[in-house]
């Protein structure tokens, strides 16, 4: 009778596993590898030490004013001095509670869109909630003391910018989509004519012509706010760009949905906005939280045209005859607010892509 | 059915703007309508327009503000400033934006007769100048060739600097930025030797400086830099208002009369006095103002003199000396025609 | 009359009718007052100002200009500067993009990590503050022109610019330039030759070397041919400044190098997604009928890659071009800081010259897209 001795599995040759072989794999396969593993380190350690020296181990933390910046370092104490400017700009100190209350009131809608599943309602909350945040921050009516827009500043009209943009160009840019993909001559030729200038110029041309030349087009007596005059421009700019994503959804669905709608007998608008609108979003969504982020990269250029935006609040806080030679500090911190935020939101997208992308596979 | 709504709604904005534009045709019964001036300023220039932390404006230009706002509605307090740089103030003035453009605009030709607008005055009779640090070693402008110099951009500043550099044989290279905190940051790091721009405005970037004392203005005045209160062309009355708002406070240094001593010179014996503040004649009425226009401009803002010495003066940081902006009487250039 | 109504095609047309009515009356209320404000006011009209004398200097000019110079002239030097830096900037963020998106896929982990490392960092970052910081902090913390870093001696680096020796325009100057102009014009033409001579024959012509020798030859010898005389010019410091060479301001620099590192995050993801859009199938048949892994690279992988990198990189180059324009929150002066900055400033015609300005962009990105799709039909995979 043949006896079977268990033998234990063998581990892996050692050539084959462990911290050397992931090294060898990973880093130095081939002499060219080497080299440029060395290259890379060599760089990273040129970067990283100077860099946390310069912000962390040499910084200044504490304090409040200018005489405790004592290291060699970076001196926070700059950012945490202005760091009402960086967020509010000149907003009054007393009624900052309505810019928090606005952002509070932001994260309920989100929490309540968990538990509403039809479309309207949440376009109503949305429309609800535009309204009641702009009589908050804006003021002017219940009692609020009217705060003036050129009050406005810092992270909070970047935001402010960023969502009106968003807002306000949406249901122009699915118009224009709409009619970029229309059978009718006229209105695609408008559309696209509007679409492939506003593509064409510059976003900073347009911000000129609606602050310089946009006053001339109405009467005397109209008269535009300066930030309603960058916001209009914005948004037209933003409007074309938010088309030509909804078209590329748009493009992306099947003949056979329209002729079905038309089959059942909808209506060119009942097709669109209840079977084909719905789909193509569903689809366009990550590009669209793409173009979000590119507009919010965008409306740093509204300093260009005199308004404080976070951006803006560097140079303002580093000209302060009391704070000179701190723009450093500034500038990474509000590329930080600015790096996380985008980042933030181009993983979302990323994730979005992914999800989207096993539905339809 | 979206677009339709679209445009019915483009309709009634149309409709909206058209009737709001029927009412805007003189400015004088728009501003007592509405209860407050619209005026335009400097976004930030010390001395002539700058906001506390609080928010609350002062400056030479504001006073100005100020002064036609306690002409027209007796408090100088209702005015509504609008922040503005280079590029914006002529168009926010055309446009109904502001209704007074008091921002240390120059007076020029083209000014005054292709884009639509009228000076009232001159609040302060300039010069431009050029701010060195004092290392280089340079005591007059006439050494400057081949110097890197900051501007700000799209002002006659610019263009007066490159009259005077070909004027004179010398070269230079041009550094010229949007604002004046640039042109600043741009002198602080280096990147120019010099900035040139009117000398109040050197005064007063220069106390921003991190070390004021390293630098110093040169004694070389290139222009002339008259800079004054500004509106639109086409409603005289309104002009009338600015300009003799204006000329009461000079005039009221010329009698001496100051915010202090108005209440008790309401019973001068003066002719003069009696026919500025109000109390014989009609003079405020003619245009369309109270008769007591002056008075209420000298008690609440004050003479043009009490203004200079708070603002740009000796009781300002600029520590400006009088010169050009002295009374006739005293070897100046500020005069204000009669009373009467 | 209803019945009329409901028939799509009468619809239609009444539909468009509606919008035209509606934009004509739009544009007609807009112009209408555009018209009776300018009037009112007593604004100065029309595009006479053009040939008015300027005033002003600008810095930085690829042509003859001063003060005495029209404003259009200012014009063709704020558009030259527009296509130099666009340009530039196409040229190197191209290359930059290119191996930042090779190295993106590269099999050793460190690479890879740093450069997917590089394009997260860079592109979340506002471009328009990446110039900022470029001008701000970077460039404005080198030393004045008297303490100016100094390389091999001649060429010197310091807070006013970088300042390089420059080359006399004499006829050896000129015929070096040439020659290399020849020599580029020869390869792609000889590249042509090759291509067809492989197709008909499958021999193969080294073309890269050939190329490269002739790089080298060809302009040595067109140095000695034509006199042997290089003549540089020195930059040296004269009283405040360098004066001499060429000097590349700072302005300039910020903004190449900004546009170039953002702009080559987009380029090398466009890279990365062509390559890793060719299929596996595709790599593993090259690998089966014996090709190296550098053939299969230049003879399947990349002709796939880059009809599909391609139009997005153009498009990136488009955006290039835009976003030149934020030179003038720093000051270079390109079309919108002189043109639509500095003359609107002192012309005071707003209408006339954004047009102008915007009719310039427009101009280019039509031509571009006309590019695009040309390419586009050219790339198109030809079904035999």
């Amino acid at each position: 009778m043949a006896v079977y001795n268990k033998v234990e599995t063998r581990e892996a040759p050692s050539n084959s596993k462990g911290m050397v072989y992931w090294l060898r794999a990973n880093l130095f396969s081939t002499p060219l590898n080497s080299a440029m593993t060395i290259l890379g380190i060599a760089f990273l350690f040129w970067v990283i030490p100077p860099f946390i020296k310069w912000s962390i181990i040499d910084a200044n933390f504490a304090g409040s004013t200018r005489a405790d910046c004592t290291g060699d370092g970076a001196c926070w104490v700059f950012v945490r001095a202005k760091m009402d400017m960086f967020m509010y700009g000149f907003y009054p100190e007393v009624e900052r509670w309505r810019i928090h209350l606005t952002y509070a009131l932001f994260f309920v809608v989100i929490a309540s869109f968990k538990y509403l599943k039809q479309a309207m309602p949440k376009i109503i909350i949305a429309i609800i909630y535009f309204i009641i945040a702009f009589i908050l921050i804006r003021g002017g009516f219940f009692g609020l003391e009217t705060i003036d827009t050129n009050k406005w500043g810092g992270l909070m009209l970047t935001i402010v910018v960023s969502s009106v943009g968003i807002v306000c160009s949406f249901p122009l840019g699915i118009i224009l989509a709409f009619g970029r993909a229309s059978k009718l001559p006229i209105i695609k030729s408008v559309s696209v004519t509007y679409i492939e200038f506003i593509r064409g110029v510059p976003l900073i041309t347009i911000l000129f012509m609606s602050s310089v030349i946009l006053p001339l087009f109405f009467p005397e007596g109209v008269t535009f706010d300066k930030l309603l005059r960058a916001l209009i421009g914005i948004t037209l700019f933003q409007a074309a760009y938010i088309a030509e994503v909804i078209r590329g959804g748009l493009q992306s669905i099947p003949s056979g949905q329209y002729e079905a709608a038309d089959a059942v007998g909808l209506s060119y608008w009942q097709k669109m906005l209840l079977v084909i609108l719905p789909q193509a979003l569903k689809v366009a969504i990550p590009n669209l939280v793409g173009s979000f982020i590119a507009l919010f990269q965008d409306t740093t250029l509204v300093l260009i045209i005199g308004l404080f935006d976070l951006l803006a609040m560097v140079q303002v806080t580093g000209s302060d005859s009391h704070w000179l030679g701190f723009e450093t500090e500034g500038y990474v911190f509000v590329t930080l607010i600015f790096w996380v935020f985008c980042y933030s939101m181009s993983v979302y997208s990323k994730s979005l892509e992914k999800r989207f992308n096993t539905n339809l596979k | 059915m979206k677009s339709k709504i679209a445009k019915i709604s483009i309709a009634t904005i149309a409709a909206l703007s058209l009737s709001a534009s029927v009412a805007s045709a003189d400015t004088l019964s728009d501003t007592l309508s509405q209860g407050y001036l619209k005026c335009g300023i400097n976004s930030g220039l010390p001395g002539f327009a700058s906001a506390d932390s609080k928010g609350h404006w002062s400056g030479i230009d504001v006073e100005v503000c100020r002064a036609v706002a306690a002409a027209v509605l007796g408090d100088q307090t209702k005015v509504k400033y609008t922040s503005l740089n280079a590029k914006e103030r002529f168009t926010a003035l055309q446009s109904g934006e502001i209704d007074l453009l008091s921002r240390n605009t120059t007076w020029t030709e083209t000014r005054d007769s292709s884009l639509g607008l009228n000076f009232a005055g001159v609040n302060f009779y300039d010069g431009q100048g050029f701010l060195v640090h004092k290392s280089l070693g340079v005591k007059n402008a006439k050494e400057l060739d081949g110097a890197a110099v900051c501007v700000q951009s799209g002002t006659t500043t610019e263009l007066n600097l490159a009259d005077y550099f070909r004027k004179n044989g010398m070269k230079y290279k041009l550094v010229a930025y949007d604002s004046n905190d640039q042109v600043l940051k741009g002198f602080e790091t280096g990147r120019c030797d010099v900035i040139t721009s009117d000398s109040s405005q050197l005064y007063s970037l220069r106390i921003k400086l991190k070390n004021p004392a390293g630098s110093m203005v040169l004694p070389n005045i290139i222009s002339k830099e008259p800079l004054g209160p500004v509106v639109r062309q086409g409603d005289d009355k309104w002009f009338n208002i600015v300009k003799w708002s204006y000329n009461a406070m000079v005039a009221a240094e010329e009698a001496g009369i100051t915010s202090k001593n108005v209440d008790s010179m309401l019973k001068s014996n003066n002719p003069t006095v009696k026919r500025i503040l109000g109390v014989e004649g009609k003079l405020g009425e003619n245009l369309g103002l109270k008769k007591d226009f002056a008075y209420q401009i000298i008690k609440q803002v004050g003479n043009y003199g009490e203004v200079f010495e708070r603002t740009v003066g000796m009781g300002s940081p600029l520590k400006i000396k009088r010169g050009l902006n002295a009374l006739w009487t005293k070897g100046g250039l500020q005069y204000s025609p009669p009373f009467r | 009359m209803f019945a009329l109504l409901r028939d799509r095609k009468v619809r239609g047309i009444l539909f468009q009718l509606l919008t035209i009515i509606g934009l004509v009356a739009f544009l007609w209320y807009i112009g209408t007052n555009t018209v009776h404000n300018i009037e009112q006011r007593g604004i100065r009209t029309g595009f006479g100002f053009l040939t008015g004398t300027s005033g002003f200097a600008i810095n930085d000019s690829p042509i003859a200009y001063n003060e005495t110079y029209t404003y259009w002239r200012v014009f063709f030097v704020g558009l030259l500067n527009t296509i130099i830096i666009s340009v530039i900037v196409i040229f190197l963020s191209s290359i930059l993009g290119l191996i930042i998106g090779v190295l993106r896929l590269s099999n050793n982990w460190l690479i890879a990590k740093l450069s997917s490392a590089y394009i997260d960092i860079f592109r979340n970052i506002p471009i328009l503050l990446q110039i900022l910081f470029w001008y701000n902090v970077v460039l404005a913390t080198l030393p004045s022109p008297r303490k100016s870093i100094e390389l091999f001696g001649s060429i010197f680096i310091n807070n006013r610019g970088f300042y390089v020796p420059k080359p006399d325009m004499n006829s050896t100057t000129i015929g070096v330039m040439v020659s290399v102009a020849f020599v580029f014009v020869f390869v792609f033409f000889l590249n042509r030759w090759a291509n067809k001579r492989h197709e008909e024959t499958g021999e193969d012509f080294p073309v890269l070397y050939t190329g490269l020798g002739l790089l080298v030859v060809v302009p040595i010898a067109a140095y000695f041919i034509f006199g042997a005389n290089f003549n540089f010019s020195y930059p040296h410091l004269r009283g405040f400044n360098f004066t001499g060479g060429k000097t590349f301001y700072p302005e300039f620099l910020a903004l190449t190098f900004a546009l170039t590192i953002y702009t080559a995050t987009f380029i090398a993801e466009a890279v990365r997604s062509g390559i890793e859009a060719v299929s596996k199938g595709q790599k593993e048949a090259a690998a089966s009928i014996g090709l190296s892994s550098y053939q299969a690279l230049k003879l399947v992988v990349l002709p796939q890659a880059i009809r599909i990198a391609i139009p997005p990189t153009i498009n990136q180059y488009l955006n290039i071009v835009k976003n030149s324009s934020l030179a003038t929150a720093i000051g270079y002066p390109e079309l919108v800081t002189v043109f639509a900055g500095t003359t609107l400033n002192q012309v005071g015609q707003a209408i006339e010259i954004i047009s102008m300005t915007m009719l310039v962009y427009l101009v280019v990105s039509l031509v571009v897209s006309a590019l695009l799709n040309w390419i586009n039909f050219k790339m198109k995979i030809k079904e035999r």
